[in-house]
């Protein structure tokens, strides 16, 4: 049988109407599309897929399961290694991880493994799910501090497990950066619900408004509950140390998805937290996070937005599919620039940015080529807001406030790989918060391993 | 669900509020806030914790009703619910017995200085508190500063009481008589702060202020409370909100807080629009 060497395109919003509103860009294959993309996988018995994958779903087997029409035994088989589906199904970056090993990239695209994940999470969705029956097999009791995807895969292994969970989260609403910062035509925020709510429809208990290391410390928790995973995420964002930094009118990129994704900024006036969206604007950095931002500010209203970038394309973090979308839209890429200086008006606001042009050299110790200043290349560019996306660090609330919890320099918790344990005893973490910042995925398999290590603890004492 | 236990108008649109948050009240020590959301479209805005009762599980905030999201909060009746209410938050005052210090609260900011105060006052501090408002209704806690304070000043702004004029003048007319202060606390308007730091600049007298950014998370996810101390910028949220008043850009703050005025406008004029039409369809 001969294969196709292309993926099943996915049906998208044209880009011109798509820019206008917040829905989903990625439309998603009805079961016609899905059965033909699932034709194309080969079924290899080693499956090379898999260990890409940092949940190690079993691939071939979900896809076989819907190349026969079982969609509903196909998301049983994903949600066995993998709790949020219809996330990691639209948010995964798959050409660095299942898809990266696929077979079928010898000859052309691999499999499209997460457009079939996605289908068959939002079947299910739809249906509303079933809810395995869990008993409570012992009286352990566990604290997860952080409701993004590691802490919320935690909860949920552990749940399943039979134990009892408890979830604190500092904000008003469950699930990290799912729900403030990927914005609602990647991620709609009622699917984040949705599997939110599947959490604690396996008996996790959710608080929310409970910050750890002020609320409650982590030593405080531990004479509560039997084991404490820390998922907190790398949520501070960083700033360029330059001057006019703090004008009127620039954000960091978490200030500004926060407002919008989280608050619902762009409903203001009906909801009350305001935005103030420049008609030129700027967005430094080059990863997901930029992309994110530019692809929103312009869907609120600004007129153009250029992203500043002090590499080349080839150089970005961002996700290939990320820079296509964003291009598509009409955003400007402007690249081998880096700020020196913001200006302001005599109120405060920010009306230009200095940039100085840069040129490619050696590769550094990331591999990427270093960027070096070209002298006497500086320019200014009007604009009248910024969005500052140059990344995230922990938090520094529970390295304040926690004994012989130790960190890194950077203000990560240092654990053992394996076993997801930290220097302090029933103390476990994972995600952000370990790596700094990475992706869905990554956390999501850090809290599988973490509960894994506290239900060998807990329950056979190891 | 937070429950409002207690309700007082101190001044005209300046209320105070009792509300069960046990684990707060347990927790909260003086110079900490709290962020609190009024309805599920509403704006996170943080409130000082003027006071807390163990024996109740309560905190007591007590808040000027500036624009919309504290004109509701002031409609809330005894009984009613507050639906998101997050702390302590922010780093506790320095608590020590210093010797004299003086403590200086404009408006609402009284309200907010007294836990200081306080507390400083039971590490067995002599105590000279300064108050000032724009008049006699609106000097809130008098009483309860007074019980705390070895001296009290008052100030107003038409006379009504005490001093006729701002607390800056009165403080001037303290440091002028040359007893050792040890350290100073100014909690108000963001520019009285400013005017009393520069006042004390020159005598050499350590003087810590509150400040009061615009703010999110309050965790210090945001950036949106940054401020420059010194030659540093910092997240008032986690770094703060008590800093070194000499350190502080005021000029910056100030401006900082006049980001979404136009915004802020916006939003009162409907909501009493709104509550019009209410009326007017009734
Ligand atoms: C804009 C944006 C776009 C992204 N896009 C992608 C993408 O397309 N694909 C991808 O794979 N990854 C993406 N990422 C990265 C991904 O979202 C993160 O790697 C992932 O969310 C990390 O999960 P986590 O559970 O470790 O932390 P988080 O998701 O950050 O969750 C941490 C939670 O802990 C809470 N918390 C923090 N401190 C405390 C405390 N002291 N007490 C209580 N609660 C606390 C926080 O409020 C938060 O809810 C993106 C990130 C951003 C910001
Ligand atoms: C740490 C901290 C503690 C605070 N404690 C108290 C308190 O105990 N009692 C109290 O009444 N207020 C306090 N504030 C100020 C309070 O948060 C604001 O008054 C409130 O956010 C206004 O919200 P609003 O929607 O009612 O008005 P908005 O519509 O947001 O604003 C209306 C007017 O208030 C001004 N304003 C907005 N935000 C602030 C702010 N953060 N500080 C000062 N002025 C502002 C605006 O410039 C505008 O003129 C505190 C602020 C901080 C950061
Ligand atoms: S969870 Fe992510 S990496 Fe794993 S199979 Fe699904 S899309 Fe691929
Ligand atoms: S490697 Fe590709 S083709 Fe092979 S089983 Fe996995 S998805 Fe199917
Ligand atoms: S309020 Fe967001 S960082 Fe301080």
């Amino acid at each position: 049988m001969l294969v196709n060497k292309k993926k099943t395109p996915i049906p998208e919003q044209d880009p011109k109407e798509r820019i206008k509103n917040f829905d989903e860009v990625a439309l998603g294959y009805d079961s016609e599309l899905a059965l033909k993309e699932a034709e194309r996988c080969l079924q290899c018995k080693d499956a090379p897929c898999i260990k890409g994958c940092p949940v190690n779903i079993n691939i071939p087997e979900f896809i076989r399961l819907i190349k026969e029409k079982k969609f509903d035994l196909a998301i049983k088989k994903i949600k066995e290694a993998d709790n949020l589906p219809a996330t990691t199904g639209r948010v995964c970056p798959q050409e660095t991880q299942c898809e990266a090993l696929c077979t079928l990239k010898k000859i052309g695209e691999p499999v499209a493994i997460g457009r079939l994940e996605r289908f068959v999470a939002d079947l299910e969705l739809q249906k509303g799910f079933d809810i395995p029956k869990i008993k409570r097999k012992n009286d352990k009791r566990i604290a997860v501090v952080g409701s993004g995807p590691a802490g919320l895969t935690c909860a949920g292994d552990l749940a399943r497990m039979g134990f009892e969970v408890h979830i604190f989260e500092a904000f008003h609403e469950p699930g990290g950066v799912l729900i403030y910062g990927i914005p609602e035509f990647r991620l709609p925020k009622k699917i984040v619900k949705a599997e939110v709510e599947y959490i604690k429809s396996l008996g996790v208990k959710i608080f929310t408004n409970v910050v750890i290391g002020r609320t409650y410390t982590v030593d405080e928790l531990l004479k509560e509950y039997d084991a404490v995973f820390i998922g907190t995420g790398a949520g501070t964002p960083q700033f360029l140390n330059i001057p006019g930094e703090n004008l009127i009118g620039i954000y960091s990129a978490n200030e500004f998805l926060t407002r919008v994704n989280l608050m619902k900024a762009y409903k203001f006036p009906e909801y009350d937290t305001p935005i103030k969206i420049g008609k030129i604007v700027g967005v430094i950095g080059g990863g997901n996070v930029a992309m994110d931002a530019a692809r929103t500010v312009l869907r609120l209203g600004a007129e153009e937005v250029h992203i500043l970038y002090r590499r080349t394309e080839e150089e970005m973090p961002a996700r290939y599919e990320e820079i296509i979308h964003a291009k598509e839209e009409g955003i400007i890429f402007d690249l081998l620039v880096s700020p020196i200086r913001f200006i302001g008006d005599e109120k405060g606001k920010v009306k230009a940015i200095e940039l100085q042009r840069m040129t490619l050299g050696e590769p550094d110790s990331s591999g990427r080529r270093r960027p070096i200043p070209i002298p006497e290349s500086n320019y200014i560019f009007p604009l009248d807001m910024v969005i500052v996306a140059i990344g995230t660090v922990p938090n520094p609330l529970i390295a304040r406030t926690t004994k012989d919890l130790a960190f890194t320099k950077h203000g990560t918790i240092v654990i053992d790989e394996k076993t997801g344990k930290t220097t302090k005893d029933r103390v476990f973490a994972g995600g952000d918060i370990v790596t700094g910042s990475a992706t869905v995925i990554s956390a999501m398999g850090a809290g599988k391993i973490s509960a894994r290590s506290i239900e060998l603890l807990l329950n056979h004492n190891l | 669900m937070y429950k409002i236990f207690k309700k007082i108008e101190l001044a005209p649109e300046v209320k105070l509020i009792e509300v069960y948050a046990p684990l707060i009240a347990q927790k909260a020590k003086p110079g900490q806030f709290v962020i609190l959301r009024v309805s599920e479209k509403g704006e996170r805005i943080p409130l000082t914790i003027a006071d807390t009762n163990l024996f109740k599980g309560s905190i007591t905030i007590v808040f000027q009703e500036v624009g919309k999201t504290t004109k509701l909060l002031g409609k809330l009746k005894e009984g009613e619910n507050i639906i998101d209410l997050v702390g302590p938050l922010g780093n506790p005052s320095e608590i020590e017995n210093f010797g004299t210090i003086i403590g200086v609260g404009g408006g609402v900011g009284i309200a907010a200085l007294y836990p200081i105060l306080k507390a400083l006052k039971e590490k067995g501090n002599y105590v000279i508190s300064i108050l000032g408002a724009r008049s006699k209704n609106y000097l809130i806690f008098r009483n309860e500063i007074e019980r705390i304070s070895d001296e009290l000043y008052l100030a107003t702004d038409d006379g009504s009481l005490g001093y006729k004029g701002f607390v800056s003048d009165v403080l001037k007319n303290i440091l002028d008589l040359g007893k050792k202060i040890s350290r100073i606390w100014a909690v108000g308007p963001t520019i009285m702060m400013k005017v009393i730091s520069e006042l004390t600049k020159p005598y050499g007298i350590k003087t810590i202020v509150s400040l009061n950014p615009i703010m999110v998370d309050g965790t210090g996810m945001c950036g949106g409370c940054r401020v420059t101390i010194g030659n540093k910028t910092m997240f008032t949220c986690v770094d703060g909100p008590e800093f070194d008043g000499h350190l502080v850009n005021f000029d910056e703050l100030l401006l900082r807080l006049k980001t979404y005025k136009e915004e802020e406008q916006l939003a009162l004029k409907l909501l009493e629009e709104g509550e019009e039409f209410k009326i007017a369809s009734k």
